[in-house]
């Protein structure tokens, strides 16, 4: 009888622990984001709404804006993830649909796992020797086109470009291993279903695999989308730190993640550090935004493919 | 085996009793000097057998660290303003320690020596000349062979002293610079790519041809990087190097407050500036002990005498002889309970 109780204290003890444990970490995450609004306080007073219209960030004249930051971080996302959607997509179907068993298989994907696994300072590093020359070369070459002369296109190499490229890279492993795996999932009998009234293995990935795996998929892509706003120590060696607004996608600029790990040790208490603050606000609203509208469009889909 | 253990435990509890016995004086600040300060930290622990702790977090972190008493003695590359010292609550002393210049490196074809009037580096870094071969660059380096590429401007996307010594300089040489961008760790660019620390800076124009970017001089020396020579307040045309930057410091206030850059030294390096550490005046606060307080003011003693033999071969220009007395003079003001402290 005394076992019994004490194994049912134990339960009770362990189950106590466990919800301790993630409602701490429920509880931390809201703390963050209140310390972050705490200290982003000044600046919201200072500026307003126009924090995150205005394009002036001046140290000197305790002016700031977050626009060139929020553009920057956007546009390198958005094609960071165009770039990457064609070969994550490639590489998902390789290994989810063509051949989901074999040595080469287990090969290519355990490399591309490791890819996720390697510090972002060296492909920050190895975009800033290998990759930014060439594409120092490619706007040599674009200056001297005629028509292109007034484009405002410069030879520095490093830019929106440059840095988009990188955090393409960066992102495959995450988009298509989410795929691969939802790949994998598609019922055997759909498939088999459609090879029996004589559809080609084309049809069979365009019509059946594609639109059932088409929620996590996107997921996928969510998930990238997501690491590639936060990326700071690759996109800051290779953007250019302009607190500009692009002209081009071979300009300068700078994103949210770069400019506060830029300028946090040394900015003045204050305002200047406090608009800081209000950037890491916004991104944290972003991936917030960026997650929800994932969800919305992955329950909406699914209601969708239940009722086709 | 029971008595090995006691032994083993004898010996550690000894080793602990010695290492809390040893002092240990902390700093933090300033991230320019840290090469040097962990260099001369080194040796002073070997002399003396005093631990000194110093953590590069920037100037402003110095500052903020020295205020909270919370170090012993802050780092910075920048003196602290009127506003600073009265948040500080009681008086401080600055106490120099080395000279550092700004060179400014660039990457062009056959790396000529190339020289630079105040004007110029102005107006490359408002954007306002934009291709070596420009008329105004020819006009000052006859003979050079200059390609007709564009200039890369280059310079720190994160807040440093190093940035600070150069718009420092830039809004005391042009007046457009001073009204249009200002001077600071940080300051609102309007030309150019930023690369973050003296490395990243380095690495940007030696990749980049046509690339022009200021730097530490330990670090375009270092890189193996041709610097400019810069004109200065005498229309003398100064190659960045130890004399040059020590002779920038030749003439100190009383308080060695000052920026030095655009020095009137006819010989001088415009683009250089000191180092400060700043202790409190009396220290005799937040129940120190004499001992300990003895101890910070012998380091920094030997910090601005037999430490600034370490200066030259880590490429710091160490002080002249005029500012180590200024220094000297300064530290012997440094008290306990109002008993100096300076032996």
């Amino acid at each position: 009888m005394t076992t019994v109780k004490t194994f049912n204290q134990r339960d009770q003890l362990f189950k106590n622990t466990i919800m301790l444990n993630a409602i701490g970490i429920v509880v931390l995450l809201a703390v963050i984001f209140g310390t972050i609004v705490y200290s982003s306080k000044d600046s919201i007073a200072a500026f307003g709404l126009g924090f995150i219209t205005s394009k002036t960030w001046d140290p000197i004249g305790m002016t700031f804006g977050a626009l060139p930051f929020i553009a920057g971080t956007l546009i390198t996302s958005i094609l960071a993830l165009l770039i990457s959607l064609p070969f994550s997509l490639a590489i998902a179907l390789l290994l989810g649909e063509y051949s989901p068993k074999g040595k080469i298989t287990g090969f290519v994907r355990s490399m591309i796992e490791l890819m996720a696994g390697v510090p972002s300072v060296i492909f920050g590093f190895w975009g800033l020797y290998y990759l930014v020359p060439k594409i120092r070369d490619l706007e040599m070459w674009l200056m001297q086109i005629p028509f292109l002369e007034n484009a405002g296109i410069l030879p520095y190499g490093v830019g929106i470009l440059a840095a988009s490229l990188i955090l393409a890279v960066m992102i495959i492993p995450y988009s298509s291993s989410v795929a691969r795996e939802v790949i994998t999932m598609v019922p055997r009998a759909l498939k088999e279903a459609a090879y029996s009234l004589g559809s080609t293995r084309f049809e069979v990935i365009s019509k059946i695999v594609l639109p059932y795996a088409r929620s996590g998929i996107i997921a996928g892509v969510l998930l990238s989308f997501g690491r590639a706003i936060g990326e700071t120590m690759a996109v800051t060696m290779l953007i250019g730190n302009a607190n500009e607004l692009p002209q081009n996608i071979f300009a300068p600029a700078n994103t949210m993640a770069s400019v506060i790990a830029n300028e946090f040790a040394e900015a003045q208490a204050g305002v200047h550090m406090s608009s800081l603050f209000e950037i890491g606000l916004l991104l944290f609203l972003i991936s917030v935004v960026v997650n929800l509208i994932g969800r919305v469009v992955i329950h909406s889909m699914n209601k969708q493919g239940g009722q086709s | 085996m029971k008595k090995m253990f006691t032994t083993a435990l004898a010996t550690i509890a000894l080793a602990a009793a010695t290492t809390f016995a040893q002092t240990e004086i902390l700093g933090a600040g300033a991230t320019f000097p840290y090469p040097l300060y962990s260099k001369m930290f080194s040796s002073y622990n070997q002399l003396t057998k005093v631990k000194v702790n110093y953590q590069s977090i920037g100037s402003g972190g110095g500052v903020q660290q020295i205020t909270a008493k919370t170090v012993d003695f802050g780092g910075t590359d920048a003196f602290l303003s009127e506003k600073e010292e009265t948040a500080m609550g009681a008086k401080s002393v600055h106490i120099p320690t080395c000279i550092g210049s700004v060179v400014l490196a660039y990457n062009l074809p056959g790396n000529p020596v190339i020289k630079l009037t105040p004007a110029l580096i102005a107006d490359m870094y408002l954007g306002k000349i934009t291709k070596w071969n420009d008329s105004k660059i020819v006009a000052v380096n006859k003979g050079v062979k200059l390609p007709p590429i564009n200039i890369i401007v280059v310079r720190r996307s994160d807040g440093s002293g190093t940035t600070s010594i150069f718009t420092d300089y830039l809004a005391k040489v042009s007046p457009e610079w001073k009204t249009k961008v200002g001077a600071g760790k940080s300051v609102d660019w309007p030309a150019g790519i930023g690369a973050k620390g003296n490395e990243g800076v380095a690495g940007n124009i030696k990749n980049m041809p046509g690339a022009i970017g200021y730097t530490e001089f330990a670090y375009a020396k270092r890189n193996n990087m041709p610097a400019a020579l810069v004109q200065n307040k005498s229309g003398k045309f100064i190659a960045p190097n130890m004399k040059s930057t020590s002779l920038a410091a030749k003439a100190l206030p009383a308080n060695t407050k000052i920026n030095l850059t655009n020095t009137d030294a006819p010989d001088g390096y415009p683009i250089s500036g000191l180092t400060w550490v700043v202790i409190y005046q009396d220290q005799n606060y937040g129940g120190r002990n004499q001992a300990k307080a003895a101890e910070v003011v012998k380091l920094i003693k030997w910090m601005i005498t037999d430490g600034q033999k370490y200066a030259a071969p880590l490429d710091y220009s160490p002080l002249p002889k005029a500012a180590q007395t200024i220094a000297l003079k300064n530290l012997s003001t440094v008290t306990f309970g109002g008993k100096p402290l300076m032996k």
